[in-house]
């Protein structure tokens, strides 16, 4: 069937099997195969992009359900020559190894400094109340659904912090 | 970049020096991204921007088709029937392949020929051993028809006896006479004399959990048909020699015909050694029966179910000792599980033995070893290749050694380290008969002791644990101490291509393979010191066997060690020839000619490299090389299980302090203080990623990575949601990881540095050790915990309530 997607900014019509996924539709329609398939069943974060500025895992939605939302992946954040603040910091802290987490990694730091921002509490949000503020517990617990098996967890962390605006120096 | 100065000029003369636009040089101090240097990872900005491409990201071809690969459902059975018939009718799929439609030898192994791509359909060798083992193939228009088509295959089985646990595969090697590979010995001294004459002794068994390697990127390989029946196959893989080796042999064509392409990995850490042979045979052989591309990328279950995993490991140990905790004898057994075939698992087996002393001298030692099979996945490489397994059976020994003594183990461990290389003492020999004469561990143990504040916090943990009724906490710092080089010695050999175009830029190939850790960064940076121009001039590329051939795995910790002497070499040999030439045009001796950054001085004068390089070109000298390195120096004797199997060890340790809940097991790594010796350090960013990330790996194996399999041999733990991974929640709130500053490889490695791939993952014993110290704690110093690893929150539990009757 026919459906069309905003990503990145633009209008795309493609004609796919309605069960297609968010991700499939990026990564075999679309050409756009930043996001990765890491597990496919919801659970690892690779495939993580925002939708309407809400951080979803693509491997488990259907394009379809997509229609009127606005959808940005690792390559709508920003481009080689043109980074995204919180790619700039990936860069700058070395905030991967292999690489193959890092959009995802990337992607679910820019939406979760936005939930963050938006208040909404985690797990170790000692008062619900006051808000929530930005520590290294909070960004460690919000990026836990993003798995990274080669453990580049401390310069991600410090990535994230750098991005948020708190200045860290580079290992 | 600079524009092409030199054009094909055919007919309109020689272009003159003059004419070649040479502009001066530049003076910079020195070049970005020499060695020693913090460069960044080659691949950074194209990971973020989501541009680096893995094999799965490569465009497809039209006419792509995606293979599905049909897995037994049995641990053990003969394959009575298998009817595919009715798979084949359905529209859509191209080819269904089975044993019968193998040309060529059905065997995707790396040593011993005992892995078959498919079983036979009949007769003897219609067996499956494994739940999950591949038995026939499905190649369809896309990867759900091939699926859903897979599922109208009829398979009969005749189940046969399984052996899935390790006391069920002592009982079946009883049975059979024999174990799945020859048993193997170290020994040095006289061990029993030793045992009966030392003041104390006991007895004890600990038992190790294998681990899934969970690389993000799964098993993954696209294969292209060339003309002629030739095939260029993209592989994940660390090791594409053996993948075009693998795959042409069971094409029955030669070696050449086969090209393997990876220009990088989503992770490997040893699984991506000998495994992706199977499904790069897989779509070469379907992409050579029906003239098209064929992709095979498995699925995350798929892939746990169907791929092997790091040994689990039985020890037993006997050890003598004095009352100052001084090992008299220590004697060992290792009860390795195998699964069912032998892969990798001599070597392996052989490496957990090597590091059965890790960095404590034994005076006498016995260490057996048994490989047993299961009808299990065949386990196989997992960074530390056996060397973690090893090492927890000693370290357990150290904790218990204090335990019966009531000395602090970082005591015993002292007294037990092989003495350092600059003290007066006599050399430690290990159990294999090999001299350790480059230790410097007891010089950072002690370093680390005063920088972690071990005895202070000591203190304040006993006075914790004496009033806090419900959470303890414990402490411990172990050491590493991991043999560098290949044990199996002819592997430790390398090669490397060097081209320097006309325009000065420069193309690097070598045989090493860049799973992330940073191998392709660090020989781009050899390569840019040798010739003293910025790394941007260096162009890295994918690794492929149509340019260095008879590679060898990158694994054991060696690629830099060995693809960096190898591409030196080659841009040595060019760089020889541009000072021969500039000696000749410029009538100056060799040492007037000096390569500084970005430039040449020749006698008085300067040139740009670029430029020296054009002048070159013109006159006719070859401006590229291979390069060669066999790392000297090493043997080992398999039959007197002696000899010099390590180039050189590599040092660490780590100081891990935790806290656990006795009511739930639960517990959290408050603090981890690691020192880590990488020699100098050909990149010090590079080497504290993979010292972080090893540590947060090895602790994933001994606290939460936990395999299960039900009593049919099926594998429940295959997805993340059942089997658990570190994440960053499970990092240390407190990490504090330095490279040890005073580092230098005493052997001659390229600029001295040390392998740090594997070493740093053994540095998270200290986390299992330390959860010993706690439950300890927990049964007030009165009982020493039976405690397992992985050690669950579930085992944490249980070894409370057994210390505590
Ligand atoms: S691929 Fe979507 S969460 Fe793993
Ligand atoms: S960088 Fe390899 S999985 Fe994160």
């Amino acid at each position: 069937m026919n459906v069309t997607l905003s990503i990145n900014g633009r209008y795309h019509t493609l004609d796919i099997d309605p069960r297609t996924s968010l991700l499939d539709a990026c990564r075999d329609h679309l050409a756009l195969t930043g996001s990765k398939k890491g597990c496919d069943h919801g659970q690892c974060g690779a495939c993580t992009m925002l939708v309407n500025g809400r951080r979803i895992n693509s491997c488990l939605t259907l394009a379809v359900m997509h229609e009127n939302d606005t959808i940005t992946t690792v390559e709508g954040l920003g481009t080689a020559e043109n980074l995204h603040p919180m790619q700039a910091a990936f860069v700058e802290h070395d905030g991967y190894q292999c690489g193959y987490c890092t959009p995802g990694q990337i992607v679910s730091a820019v939406g979760m400094l936005g939930e963050i921002g938006d208040g909404w509490p985690s797990h170790v949000t000692k008062d619900i109340k006051t808000g929530t503020e930005l520590s290294g517990d909070e960004i460690r617990e919000r990026m836990s659904g993003n798995l990274c098996r080669c453990s580049a967890y401390p310069n991600i962390v410090d990535a994230i912090e750098t991005a948020a605006g708190k200045t860290k120096e580079p290992a | 970049m600079d524009e092409t100065r030199i054009q094909d000029r055919s007919g309109a003369g020689e272009p003159s020096i003059a004419e070649l636009g040479e502009r001066p040089p530049t003076h910079e101090r020195a070049i970005k991204g020499g060695v020693h240097t913090k460069r960044i990872h080659d691949s950074g900005v194209k990971h973020v921007s989501g541009a680096a491409r893995y094999v799965d990201d490569e465009p497809e071809l039209p006419g792509t088709l995606q293979i599905y690969i049909a897995m037994s459902e049995k641990a053990h059975a003969r394959i009575v029937s298998l009817d595919v018939s009715k798979v084949r009718d359905v529209p859509g799929v191209a080819c269904v392949l089975t044993a019968n439609d193998i040309p060529g030898q059905n065997d995707y192994s790396p040593v011993f020929g005992d892995d078959p791509i498919f079983p036979q359909t009949s007769g003897p060798e219609a067996l499956v051993q494994y739940v999950g083992q591949p038995i026939f193939a499905v190649a369809a228009e896309t990867i759900d028809l091939a699926r859903r088509a897979a599922k109208l295959a009829i398979v009969e089985y005749e189940e046969l006896p399984a052996a899935i646990t390790i006391e069920q595969a002592l009982a079946a090697a009883g049975e059979a006479g024999h174990d799945l590979l020859d048993p193997h010995e170290m020994r040095i001294g006289d061990v029993d004399a030793a045992l009966e004459g030392a003041p104390h002794r006991v007895l004890g068994r600990v038992a190790v959990g294998g681990q899934d390697h969970f690389y993000l990127e799964g098993q993954i390989a696209y294969s292209i048909p060339l003309e002629d029946g030739d095939v260029l196959v993209r592989s994940s893989t660390q090791h594409p020699s053996e993948v075009q080796h693998n795959v042409a042999k069971m094409l029955g064509v030669p070696d050449h015909a086969v090209t393997v392409e990876v220009r990088r990995m989503g992770g490997g850490f040893g699984g991506k050694e000998s495994q992706p042979a199977l499904f790069a045979a897989v779509t070469a052989l379907a992409a050579v029966k029906t003239g098209r591309p064929v992709k095979c990328r498995l699925d995350r279950d798929d892939d746990m179910e169907m791929t092997g995993k790091r040994h689990e490991v039985t020890i037993n140990y006997a050890v003598g000792f004095s009352g100052n905790g001084r090992i008299a004898a220590g004697d060992f057994s290792h009860l390795v599980r195998c699964g069912y075939s032998r892969d990798l698992s001599a070597a392996i087996a052989d490496r957990a033995m090597f590091h059965a002393d890790n960095a404590y001298s034994l005076p006498a030692a016995r260490i057996l070893s048994r490989r047993l099979k299961t009808h299990t996945v065949s386990n196989t490489a997992f960074r530390g290749f056996g060397g973690p397994q090893g090492m927890v059976g000693i370290e357990r020994v150290m904790d218990r050694i204090a335990f019966e003594t009531g000395i602090d183990p970082l005591d015993v461990r002292k007294v037990n380290l092989y003495p350092s290389f600059d003290s007066d003492r006599a050399p430690g020999v290990t159990p294999y008969h090999m001299p350790v004469t480059d230790s410097i561990i007891a010089e950072l143990v002690e370093e680390l002791e005063v920088t972690s504040g071990y005895r202070a916090r000591r203190e304040a943990i006993r006075q914790f644990n004496a009033q806090s009724p419900v959470l303890k906490k414990g402490l411990a710092l172990t050491p590493v101490k991991f043999g560098i080089s290949f044990t199996t010695s002819h592997l430790n050999q390398a090669g490397a291509l060097v081209h320097v175009y006309k325009d000065g830029s420069v193309h690097l190939n070598h045989g090493g393979t860049e799973m992330g850790q940073g191998l392709f960064v660090k020989v781009a940076q050899v390569v840019a010191e040798e010739f003293q121009i910025d790394i941007e001039k260096v162009k890295i590329t994918a690794t492929t066997t149509a340019k260095v051939p008879n590679t060898s795995a990158t694994a054991a910790s060696s690629g830099s060690d060995l693809n960096g002497m190898a591409a030196q070499a080659a841009a040595r040999t060019i760089k020889n020839r541009l000072i021969d030439y500039a000696c000749g045009r410029y009538h100056v001796p060799e040492e007037q000619v000096v390569f500084a950054a970005n430039r040449v001085l020749i006698g008085n004068e300067e040139k740009r490299f670029a430029d020296l390089v054009g002048e070159a070109y013109l006159a006719r000298i070859s401006l590229s090389s291979t390069g060669f390195y066999a790392t000297p120096d090493i043997h080992y004797d398999r039959e007197s299980a002696s000899g010099q199997p390590f180039y050189y060890f590599a040092y660490g340790a780590a100081c891990s302090e935790v806290v656990i809940d006795m009511l739930t097991g639960e517990y959290k790594l408050l603090r981890a203080d690691i020192l880590h010796d990488c020699g100098t350090s050909l990149n010090p960013a590079i080497d504290r990623g993979q010292i972080e990330g090893g540590f947060i790996q090895g602790m994933g194996w001994l606290t939460m990575e936990e395999l299960w399999w039900d009593d049919k041999g099926r594998l429940k733990t295959h997805a993340p949601s059942t089997y658990k991974i570190p994440t960053a929640n499970d990092r240390p709130d407190d990490l504090r990881i330095a490279i040890w500053e005073k580092g230098e490889n005493r052997s001659d490695t390229i600029y001295r540095s040390k392998a740090v791939g594997e070493p740093p993952f053994m540095l998270a014993i200290s986390v299992f050790s330390a959860l010993t110290d706690a439950v300890i704690a927990a049964g007030d110093g009165k009982a020493f915990p039976d405690l397992d690893a992985p050690a669950t929150p579930e085992r944490v539990l249980k070894a409370v309530e057994g210390v505590r009757g």
